[in-house]
Parts: C-alpha cells; structure tokens; sequence
C-alpha cells in the first residue's frame, strides 16, 4: 500500500491555504505526507485532524528552523533520501503591515527573510534532489503581489517579487528534465479571515476553491498559476498601466 | 511582531482594521474589528488582549446575536480540526469551528452520524452548542447539547473550565444555548449515533389544517424519527400544509445525488419575497407537492439541508434584509395560538414560502437560556418591511407572551427586554456565568451589558 501511495512534502504546513490543499489531496487518495513547520505543536494538530479524515494515509511532522540554509539542508536531505518525492508544496509565508516594515528595519528584514530568501531556500535544496531523480512536481506559492510593487504592501511584493523571478529561472533550469516547477499566484479573496467578512457565505467556497486550483494545477504541472483565474487579466492590467496614471492610484 | 505580521499570504490590502459584518438576516451592515483564530494554543492570548469581544462562526443566527457593531468578534473559521475520534463508540472531540458539514462527511461513510442537527449543516460545533439547536427529530433525540459529552471553555481572563452534564454541570447548564456569553467554546466532544446508511425513507402528508397537522405529529411520533411540515402562511384562514416524516433506511442502491449547487448572484433591488409573488408559489407549492405526495427515498443531505446548495439564498430578500419569527408555544393552547398566529400574517399578507411548523417532544433544553421545550415551534422568513414587520411581530409577541411562549433567540433581532424576561425564566440563574469580557449586540440588547 505505502508504495503506490503519493509522497507529498508541505513546507509552510500550518499555511491556511497549505492545510486546505493537504485536506484535498488526502480526500482524493491515502498519501504519504511530511509537514514541515516552524512549530511542531499546530503541525501536529493539524497532523492529528488529517489522520482522522484519512486513517489509512501516513502523516509525519518535522519543524525546522526556516531561516538557517544549513538546517534547511539537512532537513531535506533527510526527507528526500527517505524515499522518491512525487510532490513538494513550498507554502509557507507571512504578511506584514507595510507601515511597520518602513519604521522598523529588523520587521522589514524579517518579512524578507521569511517571505523571499526562505522559500529559495527550500526549493534550491529540494530542485536538486529532484532533479537527480528527474520526476517529481515542486509548487512554490508567490502571490500577485510580486507582480509590480505598490506603496501599499511593496516589501511584501518584493519578496514575492523575487520568489517569482527564481521560480522562472528555476523552471528554465529544469526545463530538459522531469521535473515539474509550478509557480502559484494567489489573489488576495482568500484567507479564513477576509473571505468570511466580505461575502459571506462565499467564505468557505472561495478558500477551498483556491486549494482545489491549487491541486489541481499541481497535478497538471502547470507552469503559471493565477488563483482565482481573473487575477491572470486583473494584473495584466494593473502590469501595464502607465506610471504617470498608476502613481495616482491608492493601491 | 506578533501584531504587524498575521498568516496567510493573500491579503495585501495588509491590515483590515474594520470590516463589515452581518448575520444571516441582513438587516444590519456593521464595522466589526476582527481576529481570525487559526489555531487553539493561541486562542487564550488572543482572546485575553483584545476583550472584549464575541464569538462568530458562519454567522448563521437571523438577529443580532452573532453580532458586537464597533466591537471585536473573534473569527472561529480557522479553528476546524478534528482532534481525536473513536469509530468503536462513535465519540469525536473536534474544535469548536468545525461545521457540521464536515462531521456528518467524516462520519457517515463510516455508519455515524450527527443525532441532532439543524436545517443548515453550515453551522460550527460552538454556534450548535450556544444556541442549542434542535432538529426534525427533538421528540426522539431532544436538541443538539443532550449528544454533548464535554467541552473546553475558555474565559477571556485566561481561566480554563471543563465541563459536561456531570463535571461541572452548572457550566455546562450556562454555556448550552448560552448565546456564547459564558466564554469561549475551544473543544467539545461529541457522541454520534450509529446509521445504517445516507439514505432515509421519507413521506409526504398534505394536511387542510392545524387540527389535522396535530393529529398526524401525535400519531407520526411513536413511529418516525423525523417530523417536519411546511405551513402555508397565507391561504385563506391558514393552516394548511405538508407533513412530512422520515426514518432512516437501510442501505440503498441508489447513488449519491450530484452536488447541485446554485447560488443567489446578487442583492436584487427588492424582496423577490412579496405578498404577489408569495400568494402565487404558496399555491403552486400546495398543489404540486399535494400531487406528488406519497413515499421517496432521500439522502440525508437533501432532506436534512434543502437550502444548503443555494449559496446566499438570504440574499432574496434584496437589501433591507428579512426576519426570522421562531416561537414555541406549549401544547395546551398551541393550536389556538399557531391558528390566531397564522391569521394575524394572512392578514398583513407578509410572510414567506419558508415557513415551519413542528412540535417538539417532552426534553427541555438542558441549558438556562436553552430554546426547545415541550410545545409546538412556528418558523417563519419575513421581508424586512420596518416598520410595518415591526407592528405584526409585536401582534405576534403578545399572542406567544399569553400563551406561555418564548420566541427562539438564534432568529431574533427585536424582542423587548420585557419579554424576554418573563419567557425566559433561569435569566437570574444564568447570569452569574457571563464572562465579563464577553458582549454581543444582542446581550446589550437584552440584558443590558
């Protein structure tokens, strides 16, 4: 049984979207999943909640320190020796108040260091394994913010900025091998929290419809992915406005 | 950092400092400071450094009970896990945000179910819990705390109590239908029952009035699990209706129904519920159903939840929003009190197609403030049409009030503090238990803090 079972590694996994997306997966067919986060007590609740709702899947935790390459590395490496990984979900991520970010220096190195240079990290560490085994999918999730920055939230959006242009030259890297790099952009509709305010009633379809794309473009191994879909046009635009026109915008 | 940095990637509007907020009724649109919960180690500082504040999970509650305007409300959505479930006794333990929905899909596939739950499965295990909800089947399975084996309350103080029917009944006795003002619901353990299947065997009676619908209830109950009926609130001297009553059935050949789901895209400018359009489907609804009456099988999400796959059905009501009228009235003078009900709304010519009438079985609430108790239950949507709504529910009010009734505060949004006193007899008994830093637009309403 274990060995037809998918090898899922979710980075981030206390990440509302990242606890959604294991949810689905588990409902879809039993999977051998590793969570991996910054503290072991929610990712073994969150453990705790998916064995119930899947009993025949195996569910391990590890926590790590996610700033440090070089734990980062062991801990891969242990993960990726253990066994072949069919999917790596790298989710993991924090929003900072802009505002903080500009009079603190140690919050806006923070939000970089956790929202940027962590999730290279990780992905480094795993594109390689991967490759050596050439197959497996690795999902990195950035965000629309990445796509141009904003007063309103620009550290934010640099860091995400910075895991989408990796995320491109990694998928270039890649490209000849089989492995899958999937970059997953999501808008900002989704969070328990704002959902649930905005449109209520729409709180639970919206969060658990950005998981099911995320699934779902994972299991296609799409390249680019805009979640929900309309971000895709809603950026585009908001891309190319001319800067005499953006700079007058409250965004 | 703890509070420039918040979980969850996608929100880059950064920080939501007021968010509109409203209850399933929609009369009211208000600015609510909120915290989303996503975990429960951190539930306790939370709550400790921004009360006072209340509880809100799906916001299903009709009124003002799920609401604190200009206030906190502390978001249960997150807090959906399942901790701990034996599928030998069929006991779950789970925090307090998980829906029901989730329970009865976990569980039904694995011969448990829910034993008691209300018409809308998009409800969390706290909001159940402070409300005590009942079901089609109160006469057989009393409401939803009688399967409540424990629970974790948190005090926003920091104080942790356990309680349950017999570790520290008083606390327990607060908390169920306790509208959340006893603390924080963190946990709770709940005793499924055993089912055979999906599926129950349904039937549908139409009755020409109240004294027909009592005499079927009387004679359904021995033998039926579930019985509801759809009243016509507005036919000619009213009263008529549909019975209906289920069991659940052994295991069926036939498939799962395909998840239909529509949903209301918009506020429509007006109530698409009015006196025109109501007469007509009340009418069409009755003699249709009549046709088709006899016997069906039904799975359990299609006869339990109906609603549940119209996404934002409240939104018909357009954009003044409507009431729910719930009352209980004991049997004695029910039948006159339902009849003279159902008169005072066919003369008004408001109402809606939703409309119920059950009895209930001989349980009391186990809670203070706990709604089911023997008598007969009339539910009914209106429109919001001010203060015309207003004039009939206070008609209604004075007919519940002399019949030694009690109107259901999950629905309501505008009852007096003088009734509710008078139909709420363990208020003093319950008050004591408030947690101080806990406080809803309802509990101002009613209770004055």
């Amino acid at each position: 049984m274990s060995r037809i079972m998918q090898r899922i590694v979710i980075i981030g996994a206390s990440s509302a979207i990242a606890e959604k997306c294991a949810r689905l997966w588990l409902r879809q067919a039993p999977a051998d999943m590793v969570l991996v986060g910054r503290n072991i007590h929610k990712i073994e609740a969150i453990a705790a909640d998916l064995r119930i709702r899947s009993p025949e899947s195996s569910i391990t935790c590890l926590e790590t320190d996610f700033n440090d390459p070089l734990k980062i590395r062991a801990l891969v490496d242990g993960i990726a020796s253990a066994a072949r990984v069919d999917i790596v979900l790298i989710a993991h991520g924090a929003l900072p108040q802009q505002q903080c970010c500009q009079q603190d220096l140690v919050l806006c190195r923070e939000a970089l260091d956790i929202n940027a240079i962590s999730p290279v990290l990780f992905a480094e560490a795993f594109a390689g394994r991967m490759e050596e085994a050439n197959a497996g999918t690795l999902a990195v999730i950035s965000s629309v913010a990445g796509d141009r920055g904003r007063k309103s939230n620009y550290v934010y959006g640099a860091a995400k900025g910075l895991v989408t242009r990796y995320v491109q030259g990694l998928q270039h890297r890649l490209a000849g091998t089989g492995v899958k790099v999937v970059l997953i952009k999501p808008g900002p509709t989704d969070t328990p929290m704002t959902a649930q305010l905005k449109q209520q009633g729409k709180a639970l379809a919206d969060a658990d419809a950005v998981a099911a794309s995320i699934v779902k473009a994972i299991r296609q191994g799409r390249s680019l992915v805009y979640v929900p879909a309309r971000w895709r046009l809603i950026m585009m635009v908001i891309r190319h406005l001319p800067e005499c026109i953006f700079k007058r915008m409250d965004i | 950092m703890r509070a420039c940095f918040r979980n969850g990637r996608v929100d880059w509007h950064g920080w939501l400092d007021m968010v509109t907020v409203s209850s399933w009724g929609r009369l009211e649109q208000a600015e609510h400071h909120v915290q989303s919960l996503t975990h429960r180690d951190e539930v306790a500082d939370v709550i400790r450094q921004s009360r006072p504040g209340l509880a809100h999970g799906m916001g299903r509650s009709y009124g003002d009970e799920c609401l604190n305007p200009g206030g906190t409300l502390w978001l249960t959505a997150g807090l959906d896990r399942f901790i701990r479930f034996n599928e030998e006794t069929g006991c779950l333990l789970c925090e307090s945000g998980v829906l029901l929905r989730d329970i009865q899909r976990l569980a039904v596939p694995r011969g448990w179910i829910l034993p008691v739950t209300p018409g809308t499965q998009l409800v969390t295990v706290g909001g159940a819990i402070a409300n005590d909800v009942h079901g089609k089947n109160h006469h057989a399975y009393g409401s939803f705390a009688d399967h409540v084996r424990h629970m974790t309350l948190l005090r926003t103080d920091g104080d942790m109590i356990e309680c349950g029917p017999s570790q520290h009944p008083e606390w327990f006795a607060a908390t169920v239908g306790g509208l959340g003002l006893t603390g924080f619901i963190l946990t709770a353990e709940i005793q499924l029952r055993r089912v055979s299947g999906p599926w129950l065997q349904a039937e549908t009676i139409p009755y020409r009035n109240l004294h027909e619908f009592f005499t079927l209830a009387d004679a359904s109950e021995a033998d039926w699990e579930h019985t509801v009926s759809w009243v016509d609130c507005i036919s000619s001297g009213g009263g008529r209706g549909l019975f209906m009553r289920a069991n659940y059935s052994g295991p069926s050949g036939a498939a799962a129904p395909a998840a239909a789901n529509i949903s209301m895209p918009c506020v429509p400018p007006f109530s698409l519920v009015n006196p025109w359009t109501l007469k007509v489907f009340n009418a069409a609804y009755f003699n249709v159903r009549k046709r088709l009456a006899g016997q069906e099988d039904l799975h359990y999400e299609r006869f339990f939840y109906p609603l549940d796959n119209i996404t934002g059905w409240n939104r018909m009501y357009g954009p003044k929003g409507f009431y729910q009228y719930q009352c209980l009235v004991p049997r004695a003078d029910g039948q006159q009190a339902i009849q003279a009900m159902l008169h005072e709304i066919s003369r008004t010519g408001d109402g809606s197609f939703l409309a119920v009438l059950k009895t209930f079985g001989s349980r009391a609430s186990l809670g203070m403030l706990g709604f089911p108790q023997p008598g007969v239950t009339l539910a009914l949507d209106f429109p919001n049409q001010g203060g015309r709504s207003l004039t009939l529910f206070e008609r209604l009010d004075a007919i519940v009030r002399e019949a030694g009734g009690r109107v259901y505060l999950a629905k309501d949004a505008r009852i007096s503090r003088d009734f509710f006193e008078a139909s709420y007899s363990r208020l003093a008994e319950f008050l004591p238990y408030r947690d101080p830093g806990i406080t809803s637009a309802m509990s101002r309403r009613l209770m004055g803090s």
